[in-house]
């Protein structure tokens, strides 16, 4: 039977760009590797729940394979806490299922609905990067289907230069298709959080040097539109698991201490229905709740936080991306070395500052060492995510920021990414040309493709 | 006590796999029975690993009459509380009008291979004297028309079947429940253009397991379809074979 297809207007997160794509959804591994044989696309994508903001997992006028339905759990070994599921089981479905029972996700972005595939493909980072690293270290090993048909098995000692172009290769190598991944042991579904104003850039910074090793976990909020004295004013949000005989007594016996009780939403639980007007997130709006939060804010040390609340303080609300309006926005999320990122982060925090743009969102964090995967984005450093709503300019000014991000020895995180060159592309990520050849031999006939390889021609030997 | 054991016939796409979940977090035991057996092993997988429920998977193909009986009576045990029937092949009426292999592959999945594995299983519950059986027919079998009257009449046909059925079975105490579905997101449905009313197999399965609760007869699902029904059949023959549907 040939495999339907579906003509969709698609977007990632930030809603921009949004693309007519031919969506195919499987509902079998087989009809996968049926769809890319029956040579009904030029090329084919994979895609999880859409929550790369840019155009990673779109495919302009040729395949996108959903993996909605490719969401099974297939094993867990409950003394070791190793996990092997399909590609489109969502973090939100592994923290339900397994909270409960003593288990979390080793490496978690800043929503859990993300899928186990697009953790892979983008080589995740979290507030814990600093002393975990990215999500590749807890894959153990995949199963990728490549453009010619066959599923290899991969791991750090098995096919290892597949492994390590798949991690961070945003879907170019093939179509992951399962995963073991290695949970993490937890004895509470709760962090013991130190929050510390700091009153600038270099504040937060050297508190961040001086503090982070004691945390597991440690993130700043920071103040995009400050300037002057207050330049880089953040809030720090550092933590720890906290272990379950720490916990009120209420907590420990509802079993809501440990995410039981339906305590972990598989849906967020409010919807914003509508969107805003674009603009209405402009540099009035937000400085005026990046002042209020700010203000609100106090130095506390061991709040216990619950952790929706801590990692997840968005997903309470689905949609929220309409804040931005129709036009929608851009994630900016650069790394910068550790010898240059004082300055990088000044330079592009003052021209942020200046733009007359406004970020809503913005969060400041330290990376610890860069991976092995060849397009991986961390680097020991400084990582910087800015939102910023799309408006006339935008484009340029984005191209203005790649230069100074690149000036530094910095680079762009493609999962985010909507606008980068390819020139300015190939002079960040150094290992391309590897990755290149790699994917050149898995992809002789050129299947695999999508709007973000073609736009910064990622495969182009 | 045996944890009471459901049956789902064509349980790795669409309805049938959203009624293995429904049953599951209903705290059944599961037989998954379909013709892959590797995606049914990962279904059984994930729904022990989520719900913590007994599931097996069962090489099933109603279209192998021969094999019919044999594949069946590995289903059957003591702990059998129903069955729920998913089987279904829309097929192409395009192509089917050319090739009769094609229609014959409709008419055979949709009418004969059900209806057979029915029968078999039926004789099981009757002499247990208990239990149900529930089985997808569609609103297609309503009303013959020109897009879909292969795969309609069968369905019409299997809808006849659950009606005898139900009466013979129905001093056996063994509840027969026939469930028409209007659009199903499923694979019947993804990509054949903007169809309006298309509810999600999730919650058509809420559904259907609310009317196997209850030992309803006949539901349509979601409901309103049965309001559509009336009136799509209130037409005069004269006009309705004029219409383009």
């Amino acid at each position: 039977m040939t495999p339907a297809f579906t003509i969709q207007a698609l977007s990632g997160w930030g809603r921009y760009p949004v693309e007519l794509c031919h969506l195919f959804r499987p509902e079998k591994r087989s009809e996968v590797a049926a769809t890319m044989a029956s040579g009904l696309q030029p090329s084919y994508i994979s895609r999880g729940l859409g929550r790369s903001y840019g155009d990673a997992a779109l495919n302009k006028d040729a395949g996108v394979i959903w993996h909605a339905l490719l969401n099974r759990f297939l094993s867990f070994d409950r003394a070791s806490g190793i996990l092997e599921c399909e590609s489109g089981v969502s973090l939100a479905e592994i923290i339900h299922y397994f909270l409960p029972r003593g288990w979390f996700l080793p490496v978690t972005p800043g929503t859990k609905f993300v899928t186990v595939g697009g953790a892979i493909a983008a080589d995740i980072h979290g507030k814990n990067h600093h002393k975990d690293g990215s999500f590749s270290n807890f894959v153990l090993d995949f199963h990728l289907l490549t453009p010619t048909g066959e599923v290899m098995r991969c791991s750090p000692a098995s096919n290892p230069d597949i492994f390590w172009a798949t991690v961070g290769g945003m879907g170019l190598t093939g179509m992951l298709l399962a995963a073991r991944i290695q949970l993490r042991r937890v004895d509470s579904a709760y962090v013991y959080v130190d929050y510390y104003k700091a009153v600038n850039l270099e504040d937060a910074l050297a508190t961040m040097e001086e503090s982070d090793e004691r945390y597991d976990y440690s993130v700043a909020w920071i103040d995009a539109l400050a300037t002057g004295k207050n330049m880089g004013r953040s809030v720090l949000m550092r933590g720890n698991h906290a272990a379950g005989t720490e916990l009120p007594a209420r907590l420990r016996e509802s079993g809501r201490g440990i995410g039981g009780n339906s305590g972990v939403p598989l849906r967020p639980p409010w919807n914003l229905f509508m969107d805003f007007p674009s603009g209405m997130l402009n540099r009035l709006t937000v400085t005026a709740f990046n002042t209020t939060y700010y203000a609100l804010h106090r130095t506390a040390a061991r709040q216990l936080v619950g952790f929706e609340k801590f990692f997840y303080p968005l997903d309470a609300l689905d949609h929220w991306n309409r804040m931005y309006g129709k036009r929608g926005f851009v994630q900016y999320q650069i790394a910068l070395p550790q010898a240059s990122g004082r300055a990088g982060l000044r330079t592009i925090l003052d021209r942020m500052a200046r733009s007359g743009r406004a970020s809503f969102l913005a969060v400041l964090k330290r990376f610890g060492d860069s991976g092995p995967g060849l397009l991986s984005f961390p680097m020991r450093g400084y990582t910087l995510a800015l939102d910023i709503p799309a408006a006339r300019g935008l484009v340029p000014f984005l191209h203005e920021l790649d230069r100074m991000t690149l000036d530094h020895g910095g680079r762009i995180y493609l999962a985010k990414d909507a606008v980068l060159r390819p020139g300015d592309f190939a002079a960040m990520y150094p290992r391309l040309d590897g990755f290149r050849a790699i994917q050149r031999k898995l992809d002789p006939k050129r299947l695999l493709s999508s709007s973000l390889a073609r736009r910064l021609r990622i495969c182009d030997l | 006590m045996r944890v009471p054991t459901v049956l789902i016939l064509g349980a790795n796409a669409g309805i049938g796999r959203a009624l293995a979940v429904e049953f599951a977090t209903h705290q059944r035991d599961l037989i998954l029975a379909g013709r892959d057996l590797e995606e049914l092993h990962a279904l059984a997988a994930d729904l022990h690993l989520r719900y913590n429920v007994n599931a097996r998977a069962q090489e099933v193909d109603v279209l192998n009459f021969e094999a019919m009986e044999s594949a069946l009576g590995g289903c059957l045990s003591d702990s059998l509380e129903g069955v729920v029937l998913c089987t279904g092949y829309l097929g192409d009426p395009e192509k089917a009008r050319g090739d009769l292999q094609e229609a014959r592959r409709i008419l055979d999945t949709n009418f004969t291979g059900s209806a057979l594995a029915l029968q078999y299983l039926a004789n099981h519950l009757e002499h247990q004297g208990k239990g149900f059986i529930c089985a997808l027919s569609s609103v297609a079998g309503d009303r013959g028309r020109q897009s879909n009257y292969l795969y309609g009449s069968a369905k019409g046909g299997l809808t006849t079947y659950l009606q005898g059925l139900r009466n013979r079975l129905h001093h056996s105490g063994v509840k027969v429940i026939t469930v028409k579905p209007g659009f199903v997101d499923t694979r019947m449905v993804f990509g054949k253009g903007k169809l309006p009313l298309v509810a999600s197999p999730e919650v058509v399965a809420g559904s259907i397991y609310q009317a196997v609760k209850h030992g309803r007869d006949v539901v349509y699902v979601p409901w309103f379809w049965r309001i559509i029904m009336l009136l799509v059949c209130s037409i005069p023959e004269g006009l309705f074979k004029r219409l383009r549907l």
